[in-house]
């Protein structure tokens, strides 16, 4: 090694940091993991410079929803091959959802999955705990206890939780403990067996629909529950134009509610489904046109806090199948910036550093991470873009262990070059780095 | 002599096949195509008058009757068209119950690619499973009805039915009754029935049938007297009775006093119009007996042309598979 302050200096990118409104050419230095200083022209000697002219450094991506699939899935994906998908997406904190085989509902599994992180791990992880034991929406879980072994947040993900007691007392308890209630918003009865959107296309195809309405009518009872208990809600995977409205005027009374999108709902209508498409199956389901606009409108005007994959791996076997019984999910944490810059900037016309603050520092925000800055101080871990690179995805070709992606073949502008990770580099030059 | 002649010897069939390798559905038939099958349908009904009802058209073909719902009329009529066409045929009847414990579609599918299987006739109750069949087999895969999806070979018989009966179809008005939303049977003839110039009207009651119906071609009614109004054809569709159980209609008998169909009621359509039932009735609930059984009503018709139309379909898409092995 060569003698020197093992320091590494970042050279002449566009540095954004939206907590502090930087928008700027600069340098950032790195000194032992940590971020040492961020402006113009650094003169400070360092033994390693990496020149980024002409791409983008910005904070770590933090992906709120993921699903790592590990224990009991890793035919779909495992904390090794999940969080190496995160780092090719600049992915450098992800909280992984509980519904893993058997959930992460004690003590003991929250442990035992920090575990698996420590070893396989090669971004920084922070579980999400259950809120009812066994995932069945009866019992609460020991929340104090999941909270203190290191769970950042609380949901029953995947489901609802339907009983309206329960929840209002797990939203009691996270409002003293101060933890997020994450809830995936869709009224078990009202989705009625549906499995896809309750529309045109779903009309046409002849398969049973999911209306906006279940969305809905969870939305505004967790509002009304939050407002009471005063705990702190986040909606999952948000896709209905009232559940929008009613987010709004339940902030502007005061109650404590964030909320995030995908990249998908973003993107794509139900009339991806086409000929039965099993990779546009996903829960909440693709909306309409009308949905989508509505969706992306309410990210530009801040109603929408953040942008999360939800990436959520199945195999083949779990896909392969008739559209009624096939798994829902899709992955998403290697398309979430490029399909995030076509969408939101391009076509949205929002600013980049509007978009970093979706990816990075309002889900720090919510989970209370030490990321999402590049502040002198702060964890040096970075995603560093080139937001006009040209590619064509080939799902075989992603990281994950699954290839489900409704985006297969699609041209994509903006590629991560480099991602680190308490300064280390975990992605170089588009690349995992070995070992 | 009956039992030699080929189809291609019979008067006015045609030796163009149809363009796709399967019939999963009416959206993907063009208009050319319906009459095609219609036509064909004609030159081929003469079979079940001859006294040895078979040409050798298919001799040496293997059809393959895979039906995971239960269904008598529409399987024998498969089977009986392939028969007169002389193919092997081969049922398998597989449980609903079975398909989610048991061998996925895709291996069955495999396993039947394997015995070199021609064509592959399927019912099945989730929409979209023929597609899945269609994408990975060599096979010919003919929908015999997915889910609420579509039944093809069913619209084609009801069109050859009307065409038969009234000479044509183009700017004709068919009255479809009863669970519109549920109904394969409904989908597909919206979508023959407009492809062929026709008006499609849809009623029943709001729970059982959507506006977005609208979208798609229907005129949408939810009162009978004015879905009736000039109507040349009322075809009545079966009600499960599993509606009300799900909370969908508040009772059977409410079902029936509002659109049950009676010989009084066939009154408000066109003097003549033909009355149509795919099958099977529930007499005295969405259709009178006296209507079933009156001078308007085709629906023993139906099941008769529902042969000559399968064997149309088989040897239509025989022409395609012929014509890709030379």
């Amino acid at each position: 090694m060569m003698a020197g302050n093992g320091a590494m200096l970042i050279k002449d990118g566009r540095v954004i940091d939206p907590g502090r409104n930087i928008d700027g050419v600069m340098d950032v230095l790195v000194k032992d993991g940590v971020i040492s200083a961020v402006g113009p022209g650094i003169k400070e000697k360092a033994e390693k410079i990496v020149n980024v002219r002409g791409l983008v450094v910005a904070p770590g991506f933090v992906d709120m929803h993921v699903h790592l699939r590990e224990p009991g899935q890793e035919g779909k994906e495992t904390i090794a091959t999940g969080t190496r998908a995160a780092a090719m997406g600049g992915v450098t904190s992800l909280a992984c959802m509980p519904n893993t085989v058997p959930p992460l509902d004690t003590v003991a599994m929250i442990v035992y999955l920090l575990s698996r992180v420590a070893a396989d791990a090669v971004v920084r992880v922070y579980p999400i705990g259950c809120l009812s034991q066994e995932r069945k929406g009866e019992q609460m879980a020991d929340l104090a206890g999941l909270l203190e072994a290191g769970a950042v947040a609380f949901s029953d993900d995947g489901d609802t939780l339907m009983n309206s007691l329960v929840a209002k007392r797990a939203m009691m308890n996270l409002a003293e403990l101060g933890a997020p209630y994450i809830e995936h918003a869709e009224d078990a009865h009202l989705l009625d067996g549906g499995a896809m959107h309750d529309g045109l296309v779903s009309l046409r195809l002849g398969l049973p629909g999911r209306s906006t309405l279940a969305e809905d009518v969870i939305v505004s009872r967790d509002l009304l529950l939050a407002g009471a208990t005063g705990a702190r809600l986040h909606i999952a995977h948000l896709t209905a134009p009232a559940s929008i409205d009613m987010i709004r005027q339940s902030r502007a009374r005061g109650v404590k509610v964030t909320c995030e999108a995908t990249p998908h709902h973003l993107a794509l209508t139900d009339a991806a489904v086409g000929e039965y498409d099993t990779m546009a199956k996903v829960n909440p389901p693709l909306r309409d046109e009308a949905c989508r606009r509505a969706l992306v409108a309410a990210v530009k005007e801040g109603v929408v806090d953040v942008i999360a994959s939800d990436h959520a791996p199945h195999g083949e076997l779990d896909k392969d199948v008739e559209f009624v019984q096939a798994a829902s999910g899709v992955v998403g944490l290697e398309t979430m910036l490029p399909i995030c810059l076509d969408v939101l900037v391009a076509q949205g016309g929002l600013s980049l550093a509007a978009l970093v603050r979706l990816l990075s520092t309002a889900p720090a925000g919510i989970l209370g991470l030490n990321a999402g800055t590049i502040a002198p101080g702060s964890q040096a871990d970075l995603a560093v873009f080139d937001p006009k690179a040209e590619w064509t995805l080939d799902a075989r070709k992603l990281t994950s262990k699954s290839k489900n992606t409704p985006f297969n073949g699609r041209r994509m502008t903006g590629k991560v070059v480099h991602t680190l990770v308490g300064g280390r580099f975990v992605v170089r030059d588009g690349a995992l780095e070995q070992g | 002599m009956a039992v030699t002649e080929t189809v291609a010897d019979l008067p006015g069939t045609p030796v163009t096949g149809l363009a796709k390798k399967d019939l999963l559905d009416m959206e993907s038939l063009s208009k050319e195509e319906i009459k095609l099958i219609l036509d064909t349908a004609d030159s081929l009904k003469d079979v079940a008058r001859h006294p040895i009802k078979k040409v050798p058209t298919l001799r040496g073909r293997t059809v393959v009757n895979l039906f995971y719902e239960v269904s008598t009329r529409t399987r024998t009529s498969f089977e009986l068209a392939a028969a007169r066409l002389s193919a092997d045929v081969v049922n398998i009847n597989v449980a609903t119950s079975s398909v989610a414990k048991g061998e996925t579609l895709l291996d069955t599918a495999r396993t039947l690619e394997a015995m070199s299987v021609d064509f592959i006739v399927m019912r099945h109750s989730c929409s979209g499973a023929p597609h899945i069949l269609a994408r990975n087999l060599d096979a010919s895969v003919i929908n015999a009805g997915d889910g609420w999806h579509e039944h093809p070979t069913q619209a084609l018989l009801d069109l050859y039915t009307v065409r038969d009966k009234l000479g044509s179809i183009e700017g004709k008005t068919i009255t479809l009754i009863g669970d519109l939303k549920h109904s394969r049977v409904a989908r597909s003839n919206l979508i023959g029935f407009k492809k062929m110039g026709a008006r499609v009207r849809f009623c029943g009651p709001p729970t059982l049938l959507s506006d977005g119906f609208r979208d798609l071609g229907a005129e949408v009614f939810h009162e009978l007297k004015p879905a009736l109004d000039g109507a040349d054809i009322v075809y009545i569709l079966r009600l499960q009775f599993e509606r009300h159980r799900q909370g969908l209609l508040p009772s059977v008998k409410y079902y029936t006093r509002h659109y049950g169909v009676t010989a009084e009621r066939v009154k408000w359509a066109k003097p003549g119009a033909l009355i149509m039932h795919p099958g099977p009735m529930n007499r005295g609930v969405e259709i009178a007996p006296d209507v079933a059984d009156g001078p308007q009503s085709v629906i023993v018709e139906q099941v008769f042309n529902g042969v000559a139309v399968r064997m149309a379909v088989l040897y239509l898409l025989e022409v395609r598979r012929a014509k890709g092995e030379r």
